[in-house]
């Protein structure tokens, strides 16, 4: 066990957690913030996706003790109320059916748009590919990022 | 308008009460930010409601909350089931708040999410309440207007009484409502009269998804929680032989180690208590991660079991001994075994005309044969539930479809009566079918049990996907005989599967030809399964649609034509007493699809292929557009027409059929569990193909045929044809059938 001192949506927290403990679980049965969701365990499906400095990464395999002061946002951070552009077009097209691969894919698709505002077709479906809906809404997500990415 | 009588169900619904004062009804300490409802920008919550009936409650300032009695999977009932409550109950849909009941068998009707079935039983249910809660404040209103109560009309939440110009919002009169008796006979409204119904709402826990609220079971937690795990065989034909708990007893976290056993030996089971395993190690400790380390640190030991027996219930209720056979299976013993018995005679579940004298005296005979290996469901959320279980009584939560039986199955295991067990119902992360068999509701209840706290079953990826309750595996073969003037003059299948096959005997085309037979044959297994999204349809589809794209071929007749052409003469002059679907409904999709495809103008140069399927009391048809690229299929474009009866929401229907299509072109390309000695050659999304965004189709259009029948589901009935479509438009681009999936291998065995 060690204590670590984490920068999450900017606020501070800590922690007292064995250091190879990964992100996801320090961010769900410790801190609460259960919108990071547990769906692989092994970065094969995204539902975990948080940013950390701006940049998504899986944090099923990121593990506390790599955190160091690097900023972690999740989907609890990226906006107040939802009102992020891609939150916004997420509801406009209504995309979720059962919702729980919705938070990795937005998080994945947030990060994409910041370093890429202005994707093509197949960018987007690079960028998403890593990113697994078992529902099946891709297409509705490809839309939804196109319209984020003109807002 | 129609008048209907509320009778039958007045005793199970319909119970006027007032309700406590303030307060929401929601579950105990959830965490923080879930202990309130999804308030829409604009709504107040009011400081009193009033309960009208188990399905509605009305708050003095006109906001009403409608209950979701049915479990929501991601099918979107949460928000249809209250829009159809709010249309009959006539109330601006921008001040329904919606929450999701718990399961009351005295108040609800059928709380399960399977068969594509939840709007088509509740419907009626769901109106009723909505139009006798809509009487009863219109009685309300005449009795303090003093007016003849006919005269007393209502508009968006509003009672008016035009003559007198009197008018005022249903919160004024949600008291008074609530002591007025139940009627005995309700108007419903002309579907021509509908506002709600037929016009797209958007899903009621939208911003609570995207803002990662918690909802799923998963993310459900009380104070003291403990988090347990259990440790299964790592194959099927196997049982625990010994473990040493000592090791992980001591590591970091850890509170305990132990046996547990789901089923009682003596206990019938029911048919939502399949299971592969009955025995396994439970470990429970304070965090998911500690308790994860700890499973991966213990040693199990595993040994063979012999052929065993148990008692259990099918679907209709009667229990039959089940035997489950002692061994470890492979994949290509499977291969080996149903190649052997699709040679042999099958049970002969339909026959028609002379179908043997028909192939005998046959100028030629098409055959062919189709197969599908076993599938997991892998739903996006692995297996979780919470118990709290106390000396005289218990609660569970979490992802369940099948809310009702599993109570059952938990308040037998746990020694209590029926209603000391509360099920309380978080929104699934997925389930496919998967969680209509609820053993793990049962090992989160026992560990509780044991650890005297509340307790979080979780199960990882690797569990969900190698514990067994799987699609069976599939082999089916065609056989279609032709006179010398290319006439289809007997059709013959032979399906079987291990450990059950996908036929249905009487559904098209039998029932369109004169000389029909239907076989079938099933292979006895260890490896347990259970229904996946559209069960038996998800391969009988598969395989039917793409022989008869052949047979079409071979007679040199468009498909479409064909089918067209089979339904005729199926509506018009049927073969035989029973044919389990109806044929102008089924032409009428294929018609819709040919017209919206462009199939009679627009087909040159593409590579097309169309199919149509009628399962779960609904109907689709699909013309599948791809390209190559590289030699890879892509996917350009998808065409659905739907017959679904009434469509409650449209666009969420659309999203139903789009998640089907993607679905079933992941499943037809990719999906595929194998085994070896028994085990899952499988266990993770790494090892096991999913469909991805780059192979989801480009663009997906949904139409749906309009008409005033009693609205049907969409979960399931788009998956299966769209998998012969894509089988046939693959036909088309490369020269080559698709008999056998996954198509990207394209073999059985060979
Ligand atoms: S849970 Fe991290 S990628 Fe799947
Ligand atoms: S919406 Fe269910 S997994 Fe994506």
């Amino acid at each position: 066990m060690a204590v670590f001192n984490l920068n999450i949506n900017k606020k501070q927290y800590q922690v007292d957690v064995d250091p190879s403990t990964p992100m996801l679980w320090v961010l769900r049965d410790h801190l609460n913030l259960v919108g990071t969701k547990y769906g692989c365990g092994i970065a094969q499906c995204g539902a975990c996706t948080i940013h950390l400095n701006g940049k998504a990464v899986r944090s099923c395999i990121t593990f506390v003790d790599s955190i160091g002061d690097k900023e972690i946002t999740t989907i609890e951070g990226l906006s107040e109320n939802g009102e992020h552009p891609v939150q916004q077009a997420w509801l406009g097209h209504d995309v979720a059916q059962c919702g729980y691969c919705q938070p990795g894919q937005i998080m994945t698709a947030a990060a994409f748009l910041s370093e890429n505002p202005h994707p093509s077709d197949e960018e987007i479906e690079t960028a998403m590919n890593g990113n697994i809906c078992r529902c099946g809404t891709y297409t509705r997500i490809k839309a939804a990022v196109k319209t984020a990415s003109n807002s | 308008m129609t008048i209907v009588k509320t009778t039958y169900n007045r005793r199970s619904f319909l119970k006027s009460s007032l309700a406590a004062g303030g307060g929401l009804m929601i579950g105990f300490s959830w965490i923080a930010s879930a202990c309130s409802v999804d308030t829409p920008k604009g709504i107040v919550i009011p400081d009193e409601w009033f309960e009208i009936n188990a399905y509605l409650k009305i708050g003095e300032n006109g906001v009403v909350t409608i209950f979701s009695p049915n479990p929501e999977i991601g099918q979107n009932v949460k928000t249809s089931m209250p829009m159809i409550v709010a249309e009959e109950l006539d109330v601006d849909w921008k001040n329904v708040l919606v929450e999701q009941a718990a399961l009351d068998t005295s108040k609800y009707t059928r709380q399960l999410a399977g068969g594509s079935d939840s709007i088509r039983t509740t419907w009626s249910a769901l109106r009723m309440a909505g139009a006798s809660a809509r009487t009863m404040l219109r009685g309300a209103a005449a009795k303090e207007w003093n007016v003849p109560v006919e005269e007393v009309t209502t508009e968006a939440g509003f009672l008016k009484h035009t003559p007198s110009r009197k008018k005022a919002g249903y919160g004024e009169f949600a008291s008074a409502a609530a002591e007025i008796p139940v009627p005995e006979k309700v108007e419903l409204k002309e579907p021509n009269n509908f506002t709600i119904i037929g016009n797209s709402k958007k899903n009621v826990d939208g911003l609570k998804i995207v803002t990662g609220k918690p909802l799923f079971g998963l993310d459900y937690k009380v104070d003291g929680m403990l988090y347990a795990m259990i440790i299964h065989p790592p194959a099927f034909g196997m049982k625990l032989k010994s473990y040493d708990p000592n090791e992980v007893k001591n590591m970091p976290g850890i509170k305990d180690v132990f046996t547990l056993k789901t089923y009682n030996d003596d206990y019938e089971r029911q048919w939502s208590d399949a299971i592969s395993f009955n025995e396994m190690v439970a470990i429970v400790g304070n965090s998911t991660y500690e308790v994860w380390n700890a499973k991966l640190m213990l040693n199990v030991e595993w040994e063979p079991f012999k052929e065993q027996k148990y008692m259990s219930a099918g679907w209709g209720g009667n229990a039959n001994e089940v035997n489950v056979p002692a061994g470890l299976e492979s994949t290509e013993g499977h291969i080996a075994k149903m190649k052997a018995a699709a040679a042999k005679p099958g049970r002969i579940e339909r026959r028609d005309g002379n179908p043997e004298e028909a192939f005998r005296k046959a100028a030629k005979v098409l055959e062919r044969t189709y197969t599908a290996p076993f599938l997991a469901h892998n739903p996006m959320e692995p297996q979780n539930f919470f118990a709290d279980v106390k000396e005289d009584s218990a609660v569970v939560v979490g992802p369940t479809q099948t809310p009702e039986p599993m109570q059952k199955s938990v308040a037998d295991r746990l020694g209590l009566p029926l209603d000391k067990v509360k099920v309380e119902m978080t929104r699934m992360g997925g389930g496919f079918g998967r969680r209509l068999y609820g053993h793990f509701m049962v090992e989160a209840a026992v560990i509780s049990q044991k650890m005297k706290a509340p307790v979080k079953l979780v199960y990882t990826r690797e569990d969900d996907m190698t514990f067994g309750i799987y699609r069976p595996m599939y082999h089916a073969v065609y056989r279609a005989a032709f006179d010398k003037d290319k006439k289809l003059t007997a059709f013959h299948v032979k399906m079987g599967g291990v450990p059950e096959n996908a036929l249905h005997a009487n559904r098209f085309p039998a029932g369109a030809l004169d000389n029909y037979l239907a076989e079938s044959w099933a292979i006895d297994s260890n490896i347990s399964v259970g229904a996946m999204r559209a069960p038996g349809s998800n391969f009988n589809a598969a395989a039917e649609q793409s022989f008869l794209d052949e047979v079409a071929e071979e007679m040199g007749v468009d498909p479409i034509q064909f089918r067209l052409d089979l339904l005729k003469r199926a509506q018009e002059n049927p073969v035989g007493e029973r044919n389990d679907y109806d044929a102008a409904r089924y032409a009428g999709v294929l018609e819709l699809v040919r017209e919206k495809s462009g199939w009679d103008t627009d087909s040159a140069g593409k590579n097309r292929g169309v199919a149509a399927y009628f399962c779960h009391n609904s109907y689709t048809a699909q013309v599948v557009d791809l390209v190559l690229e590289n030699g890879e299929p892509k996917v350009e474009k998808v065409f659905n027409a739907n017959d679904c009866g009434i469509v409650i929401n449209p666009d969420a229907a659309i999203n139903m059929t789009e998640g089907s299509v993607v679905d079933g072109i992941g499943t037809a390309m990719f999906g595929e569990l194998t085994f070896n000695q028994g085990e899952p050659q499988q266990n993770n999304f790494d090892g096991y193909r999913m469909i991805r965004h780059a192979e989801a189709p480009k663009k997906i259009e949904t139409y749906f045929v309009e008409n005033d029948i009693h609205p049907t589901g969409m979960g399931e009935p788009p998956y299966p044809p769209v998998m012969a479509a894509l089988a046939n438009a693959l036909y088309k681009a490369t020269g080559t059938r698709y008999y056998h999936q996954p198509f990207v291998k394209n073999s059985f065995g060979s």
